[in-house]
């Protein structure tokens, strides 16, 4: 060694390891527009399918009359659900375990339902000829109000006519699906009962929907001659997408191939199986070419799945100091037409038992009512674990109610009750064990960083100056604190339609000292291919930079269930550690033989193993990988690879404090938000630019969520917001400035002690944005107001409490 | 959003364009920015099976100005609205509105000459042009005619414009006095949940000219005769304001949408009025 040596800190800085702001190495193609997505997908003899869409909410196929469409030139085929019966196509399961139509199988039941698939040679002509199919409906009524389906006598779903059991349980009512029951509803009611305060509220969670960019769509080229069939799709779980295709069409599972290329945004919108993967299997098959379907906005919103539509009912007992002694929740939560929430199979109602929130609360129970309507199915997780906004959106704000109640500051209610350091790992009134956590440390940092008690004496001048005519703006200051629970999950209670929720990580060092790791998820903008080569380049000391990361191509990859949930990182990631050390295992053995010692005699030192006591004996990664493949090493088999599956033994528990301040134009209804300020502690962090990142995008899709994004629908079933004119998508324009901040907290069970960060903040921001609305008002006697917190229903609320008198 | 078949033609001047409109009649429509009708051919709403494009049509995109006179060739862009000087310096008011339509990559494209002829009332030119007191040339067959933009709108996508007929130019006296152009709107691009143009000239302390118009409260824009009554010779004080809001309030007749109901939408018109009468007050 000499002066120009790199030293231990320069080896570390060249590996690009965890803790690195790495850029994403991403992003060079998608800024050149060089992606390869599913519509970039061209294949020769490629065929176009389109669908005929139901106009009706709900309403009786009498006859589909496909003549006129068949007979326009460039017409292939044009399939119904009675094309698709011989092959038991007609109809899907979905992950909820109910079933689903693929095509309307005599009935339609929600506006924009398919009904039959048209196949063109030309995309144009395709859209021709959906307009040239007749379809004979007869309307029926409709149902868009879940309370109304379950006292109407309009029997939505025939085809389970006397059906008293579903997937979970008893049916109570031909329009319900299921009641999941969570906690001891008995002890809740009893503290209830005797306790000193209680606070009620009704919440509605309106509908909205993930809306990733790049819509839904998929290209499916059966191969007759070999028997193989290759699928390209949206897919955020392309190894399950294999398995359920394998099990639908019987195609033997080694000759289906599924590669979810690149992926404009999932959010949750692409786990769902749609009826246009399938229509555009079944079609390759028929005709032997490849076919390719990819919707389009409209479609994407009306059709595909949407998130939330919780009615929530709450009560929250505590003492007269503020000291919560119980929880309880009454969901109706309203799933559509065909149950097709994206959960883990034992749980209906996702993991909303995490409503109990941070906080330290000795009794809970939930109820979740399941329904049917003549609304789109769905139900996904909307950047968010399994129902978690719903679960935090619900805690946060029956917070807010319990201090309104109690007269007191909600940032000094929540400090009173959280959940205290010393008691993790803490079990919940509702069975999760949260792995870590510091709360009242990051409160207390994002409370002094924002000035909190400045920020309420300067919103209690401005309620004066108001009610003395010198202004006509109110401040809110909206808090909020959330735990996430994500990395689902351990394969003891989570499997997606009987597939354990592992995940997979596979590496190969090349010869000469780079290497190829390949995992069961899959990127949709989360910059897989430049953290975990990040994770990599720690654990096995070859720079970040020599490691390719590949996902998402069924025949190459090892089987994971996919990228929704914030599961990556902490669950494939941590594959990825695994894998990585068993790498690193056998390197000390090359090592070892290399510099003529034992085994036990060397150690790990960045980028290379060292001779213990003499660092000038080393052997570096790049020779280690040269020797596994050149240098016959007694007891050794050539080569240096490894694969990992992991099954996480619990789910990792991120959390943060988020502030807004925000003003608010009571003449107009704007708000304007001041101010937002975010704390996360996702645990050990990966790429703190990523994070970053992820949580301004994340904080965006929750700004949208509480000020606007909705999926409308008339008292007829027709969806009001089909359009990005109305559904709204915040630009840069509307997005304010956000402030970042971090604790760390390292999950105790995870091999890096990461935790996962994507969902973070779509999870906290949501309530942090519809608190500060409704904190603008609460001077003048507001308790609660639902969300989206648009212009006119603002200005509603401040009509309501006299405020334009 | 997949368009129905179509023919396109790209003219290079207007005995071009109007020899197609001859040619095709209903079947035939003129495109300026594209930005209206595209969507709606895209969504199957408008079927257009003779699409004539007006961008290469020779000098429909100048802009002359005089010190009484302002003309504006249909093809103007918004983007060159906001960006030419003189015409900023003349009729600040056109700058502050074209801001508020969409966004820049919309603005590139779109036109004023698209945004006034169509007659969709969430557009907002119309009205501000029913407030400048302009007038609108159209070429048909017969040759060349004028309109004034408080006479041109009839009913949502209903003007007064034949069907062989397209709009060429946009004349508008140089206004005087302060302006203003106050939207609300959901997010960028958004169409206005209220709007109001002002132009106010004042003499001696008092108002002496008063234009208000309104935009997307009525399935055409509403100039407000009534309420530039209530204002003209007043110190436009608050009373006087309020009479003017009055006053526009029996002339809009907004209807619910996404938006929101009437009610709010009544509330905001008059809102956005108050603050667009006193910011051009301020000005004038």
């Amino acid at each position: 060694m000499n002066d120009l040596t790199p030293n231990r800190e320069e080896r570390t800085a060249n590996l690009k390891g965890m803790g690195c702001a790495r850029k994403r190495v991403e992003d060079a193609r998608f800024t050149q527009g060089q992606g390869n997505y599913v519509d970039d997908v061209k294949l020769p003899g490629m065929l176009h399918g389109d669908f005929v869409r139901s106009p009706y909410a709900h309403a009786r196929v009498k006859s589909i009359n496909k003549e006129a469409a068949l007979a326009l030139p460039g017409v292939v085929a044009v399939l119904t659900a009675e094309d698709l019966a011989p092959l038991n196509l007609h109809w899907m399961p979905t992950l909820a375990g109910d079933k689903q139509m693929v095509l309307a199988d005599g009935k339609v039941l929600f506006q924009g339902q398919e009904v039959a698939f048209v196949v063109a040679n030309d995309r144009y002509i395709a859209a021709d000829a959906v307009e040239l199919v007749e379809v004979d409906y007869e309307e029926l009524p409709v149902i868009t109000d879940p309370f109304e389906a379950l006292q109407s006598d309009v029997v939505l779903r025939e085809d389970l006519a006397g059906q008293t059991e579903g997937a979970h349980g008893p049916r109570k009512h031909h329009n319900h699906i299921f009641t999941w029951e969570q906690g001891d509803e008995a002890a809740t009611n009893q503290v209830m009962d005797s306790a000193e305060v209680v606070a009620e509220e009704s919440m509605y969670y309106h509908r909205t929907h993930p809306c990733p960019l790049e819509t839904c769509g998929s290209v499916a080229s059966m191969d007759k001659v070999n028997g193989k069939l290759t699928l390209w799709g949206t897919f955020q779980a392309p190894h399950v997408v294999r398995t359920v295709a394998a099990l639908l069409s019987g195609i033997e599972e080694h000759n289906i191939r599924v590669i979810s290329p690149d992926i404009g945004g999932g959010f949750g919108n692409k786990v769902g199986v749609y009826p246009g993967y399938i229509c555009s299997i079944v079609a390759s098959i028929v005709t032997g070419k490849p076919v390719k379907w990819v919707e389009d906005r409209m479609e994407n919103l009306m059709s595909t799945a949407f998130a939330r539509d919780y009615w929530m009912k709450g009560k929250i007992s505590a003492t007269k100091e503020g000291k919560i002694t119980g929880l309880h929740c009454h969901v109706t939560a309203d799933h559509g037409g065909f149950d097709a929430c994206a959960d883990p199979t034992k749980f209906p109602a996702g993991f909303m038992n995490i409503c109990t929130g941070s906080y330290d609360i000795p009794v809970a129970y939930l109820g979740v009512d399941g329904v049917y309507t003549n609304k789109a199915p769905g139900g996904v997780s909307y950047r968010c674990s399994f129902r978690v906004t719903e679960a935090v959106y619900f805690i946060e704000r029956m917070i807010e109610v319990l201090a309104i109640e109690l007269d007191m500051d909600a940032a000094e209610l929540r400090r009173i009750n959280f959940i205290k350091k010393e008691q993790f790992p803490y079990t919940a009134a509702l069975g999760w064990e949260y792995d870590s956590g510091d709360y009242h440390t990051a409160w207390d940092k994002a409370l002094k960083t924002v000035d909190y008690e400045g920020l309420r004496a300067e919103q209690a001048e401005r309620v004066e100056a108001f009610k003395r005519g010198e202004t006509r703006k109110l401040m809110g200051v909206g808090l909020s604190f959330f735990t996430e629970i994500v990395g689902a999950g351990p394969v003891k209670n989570c499997d997606i339609l009987g597939m354990g929720m592992f995940d997979s990580c596979e590496i190969r060092i090349h010869p000469t000292g780079s290497a190829i790791a390949r995992l069961g998820t899959i990127s949709q903008g989360q910059g897989h291919a430049t953290t975990f080569a990040q994770i990599l380049a720690s654990e096995i000391g070859i720079s970040a930079d020599s490691i390719t990361i590949e996902e998402g191509d069924t025949d190459t990859a090892p089987y994971g269930l996919g990228t929704y949930g914030s599961r990556s990182t902490p669950v494939a990631g941590a594959a990825t550690a695994l894998a990585g050390r068993k790498i690193r295992a056998k390197a000390q053995m090359i090592a070892a033989y290399l510099l003529e010692v034992h085994d036990d005699d060397v150690e790990f030192d960045v980028d290379r193993f060292v001779v213990k006591g003499a660092p000038e004996r080393f052997s570096t990664m790049k020779d280690i990988a040269y020797a596994a493949y050149n240098q016959a090493i007694p007891g050794l088999e050539p080569g240096l690879e490894a694969v990992s599956y992991y099954d996480p033994p619990n789910m990792t528990y991120p959390f943060g404090a988020y502030v807004c301040v925000m003003d608010i134009d009571v003449d107009t209804g704007v708000p304007e938000i001041r101010r937002f300020y975010a704390l996360d502690d996702c645990g050990t962090r990966i790429n703190p630019m990523i994070i970053e990142g992820q949580v301004h995008g994340g904080l965006t899709e929750a700004l949208a969520v509480a000020l606007g994004q909705e999926i409308a629908y008339d008292d007829l079933g027709n969806v009001k917001t089909g359009t990005l004119m109305d559904f709204f998508l915040p630009t840069a324009w509307e997005v304010p400035n956000y402030e970042t901040d971090f604790t760390v907290t390292p999950s105790p069970h995870h091999p890096i002690g990461a935790k996962g960060v994507g969902e973070s903040p779509h999870v906290g921001g949501v309530p942090c944005f519809s608190n500060a609305v409704q904190d603008a008002f609460r001077a003048f006697g507001l308790r609660h107001t639902n969300m989206p917190h648009d212009h006119w229903r603002i200005w509603q609320t401040a009509n309501k409490l006299g405020l334009h008198d | 959003m997949i368009p129905a078949a179509f023919d396109y033609y790209r003219p290079t001047d207007m005995a071009g364009v109007l020899a197609l409109l001859q040619q095709h009649g209903d079947d035939a429509r003129v495109m300026a920015g594209g930005h209206s009708l595209i969507p709606m051919m895209k969504l199957r709403m408008a079927e257009v099976p003779h699409l004539i494009d007006l961008q290469d049509v020779a000098g429909l995109d100048q802009i002359s100005l005089s010190a009484e006179e302002i003309t504006l060739g249909a093809m103007v862009t918004q983007h060159t609205i906001i960006n030419h000087p003189d015409l900023v310096q003349a009729a600040p008011i056109l700058r502050e509105a074209a801001l508020q339509i969409a966004d820049p990559q919309v603005r590139y494209m779109g036109t004023i000459g698209g945004n006034v002829a169509n007659g969709d009332p969430g557009n907002d030119m119309p009205g501000l042009m029913q407030c400048l007191d302009a007038k609108l040339t159209l070429v048909g067959p017969e040759g060349e005619r004028q309109v004034a933009a408080r006479d041109y709108y009839e009913a949502a996508y209903m003007t007064d414009r034949a069907d062989d007929e397209v709009l060429v130019a946009i004349t508008m006296p140089v206004p005087q006095g302060g302006f203003a152009y106050e939207k609300q709107k959901r997010k960028i691009g958004d169409y206005a949940t209220a709007a109001a143009a002002v132009q106010i000239g004042k003499a001696d302390g008092k108002v002496a000219t008063a234009s208000v118009a309104m935009t997307n409260l009525s399935d055409v824009p509403v100039w407000s005769e009534a309420a530039n009554a209530a204002l003209v010779g007043t110190e436009c004080a608050p009373e006087a304001v309020k009479a003017a809001v009055a006053a526009m309030l029996g002339d809009i007749d907004p209807s619910e949408d996404n938006r929101g109901p009437v009610a709010f939408k009544r509330h905001v018109a008059g809102v956005v009025l108050t603050r667009a009468i006193n910011r051009a007050w301020s000005r004038a």
